[in-house]
């Protein structure tokens, strides 16, 4: 199976000698959809920010669809989705001008959007059901419908890769639910390769292939059926320390 | 009013100002910078203190002073591993500083300095609003061309950074445009004044926009009002007309967050 990510004996801190990650090897083929759990301050979050080329690994390589991810040439196929914190300004965006957002790689910097990409816009925003809020402020929806909409901006650059950062945070548990329900839809029908980072992957377990465990280094990586009873709570994993 | 120069020409003046700054003010509203205006607008003090020591026109040493400040405020925080308020902060006093050393060598801590810092837009010649103009609509074109990008960098900076959109160049674009802003309003409001009209023509449009695109166009209309409703008050009731265009702008911001209070209800 022709990779999408592949870390390859990958380390990395922040502070010289201190690792937050250490001998990481990581491989995700095209068209898989993987959850990538552990807890807060493990390195997932450094994992998927080398992973995308926005940090340079101290040891090992990362690679993105065969090149060497922080010199990606296809940028434009990448979603990504950020922690709910950081996104968003002050503004009333409405849900159509977010997803609209999701086209300014692709869709070129200048100018207004194209009908094209005014299509591919709505199309979006259809996957993720919000068709009759197209026009709503994004601040004024619920915890999922904002997810759902940063998604469907995620979308719209029809990506080779979508990345989710801890997309569940601060969604209430029906919500969440059908967040994983619609990633699942979303990788079978146009079969995306989705990574889905969280501190918790309880929503997630049902739909994903595989699971890997992350702690400064990969402690589990397989199908979420094989992983240890006791590591279904989370905390087991800061218990170890 | 009308029937004299200094009032066309300031009113001229106050046109360019009054949609420039909170077109630039809305992308650094957007991204929680409000008060980079404010630290660019004192390096631009140091820029004006540089030109009365060098007899050298000060509103073009500001503009010199404040593109820098600002181009070093943008590096600082996305580069030199420095938080967004420090990096301001840094800036802000160095700047200062800079300007009251160099006025003191100047010896011109007089009426030239204070129509600096408080605004002197009723002394605007025919060649400074040529200057404003010229400047302000290469700037308004540049936002017009580049509003997208900017939009949606304020939505999700990071996603955009990562499929590829320039964010940095962005970044100082916004920082360069901010600065120039600065250097062309200090005529109007003056540095103390500065950020005001780059600040609460936003925030008063946020409160009562339905889109992104509407805030940005309310934004604007509140700034040009605010502009030409304050000069007409200085005329006729006597008053700074800095002082009283921001004094404006600040009631739009009330009016503005009452009728949301109104509408929530």
């Amino acid at each position: 199976m022709p990779l999408a990510v592949e870390l390859d004996r990958l380390s990395f801190g922040y502070r010289l000698g201190q690792h937050v990650l250490e001998d990481v090897n990581l491989r995700i083929g095209q068209g898989e959809f993987v959850a990538i759990a552990g807890p807060n301050g493990g390195g997932k979050t450094t994992l998927l920010r080398i992973a995308l080329g926005l940090e340079r690994p101290s040891e090992g390589k990362a690679l993105l669809f065969g090149e060497p991810a922080h010199r990606f040439s296809r940028r434009r196929t990448l979603g990504y989705l950020a922690q709910r914190s950081e996104l968003g300004g002050d503004a009333p965006a409405t849900v159509r001008e977010v997803v609209s957002a999701g086209r300014l790689a692709a869709g070129g910097l200048l100018g207004p959007l194209r009908r094209r990409d005014r299509e591919l816009v709505s199309e979006a925003i259809e996957r993720v059901g919000l068709e009759d809020r197209a026009d709503t402020p994004v601040r004024t929806l619920s915890g999922g419908m904002q997810q759902r909409a940063f998604i469907a901006k995620a979308l719209a650059a029809e990506p080779a890769l979508l990345v989710l950062d801890e997309p569940t945070t601060g969604v209430d548990a029906e919500s969440q639910e059908s967040l994983a329900a619609l990633l699942d839809r979303l990788h079978s029908d146009l079969g995306v390769t989705v990574l889905y980072v969280s501190h918790e992957f309880g929503a997630v377990e049902g739909f994903v292939e595989r699971l890997v465990l992350v702690r400064r280094s990969v402690l589990f990586d397989g199908p979420p059926g094989d992983l240890p009873g006791l590591w279904h709570d989370p905390s087991h994993v800061h218990a170890r320390d | 009013m009308l029937e004299t120069e200094f009032m066309r020409l300031a009113l001229g003046a106050g046109v360019v100002i009054g949609l420039l700054a909170p077109a630039v003010g809305f992308f650094l509203v957007q991204r929680r910078q409000s008060l980079v205006g404010d630290g660019i607008g004192h390096v631009a003090f140091s820029g004006v203190a540089a030109g009365l020591l060098l007899d050298v026109s000060p509103v073009l040493t500001a503009l010199v002073a404040a593109v820098l400040g600002g181009v070093a405020i943008e590096l600082l925080r996305s580069r030199g591993g420095t938080a967004g308020d420090q990096a301001l902060a840094l800036v802000f006093y160095t700047g200062i500083a800079l300007g009251v050393v160099l006025v003191s060598s100047a010896g011109a801590l007089n009426v030239d300095l204070f129509q600096y810092l408080f605004g002197s837009i009723l002394t605007v010649t025919r060649t400074d609003l040529a200057v404003i103009a010229t400047l302000g609509a290469v700037g308004l074109a540049t936002i017009g061309l580049l509003y997208r990008p900017l939009a949606g960098a304020t939505v999700d900076e990071e996603g955009a950074r990562v499929a590829g959109v320039p964010i940095g160049a962005l970044n100082v674009t916004v920082a360069s445009l901010a600065a120039v802003t600065v250097a062309l309003s200090m005529r109007v409001v003056g540095i103390l004044l500065v950020a005001a009209l780059m600040v609460l023509p936003v925030s008063a449009a946020t409160r009562i926009a339905w889109s992104m695109r509407s805030a940005f166009g309310l934004s604007m209309a509140i700034g040009l009002g605010s502009a030409l409703a304050g000069l007409s008050i200085a005329y006729y009731a006597d008053l700074p007309p800095g002082g009283a265009i921001v004094l404006v702008a600040s009631a739009g911001f009330v009016v503005a967050l009452v009728a949301s209070w109104l509408r929530g209800r």
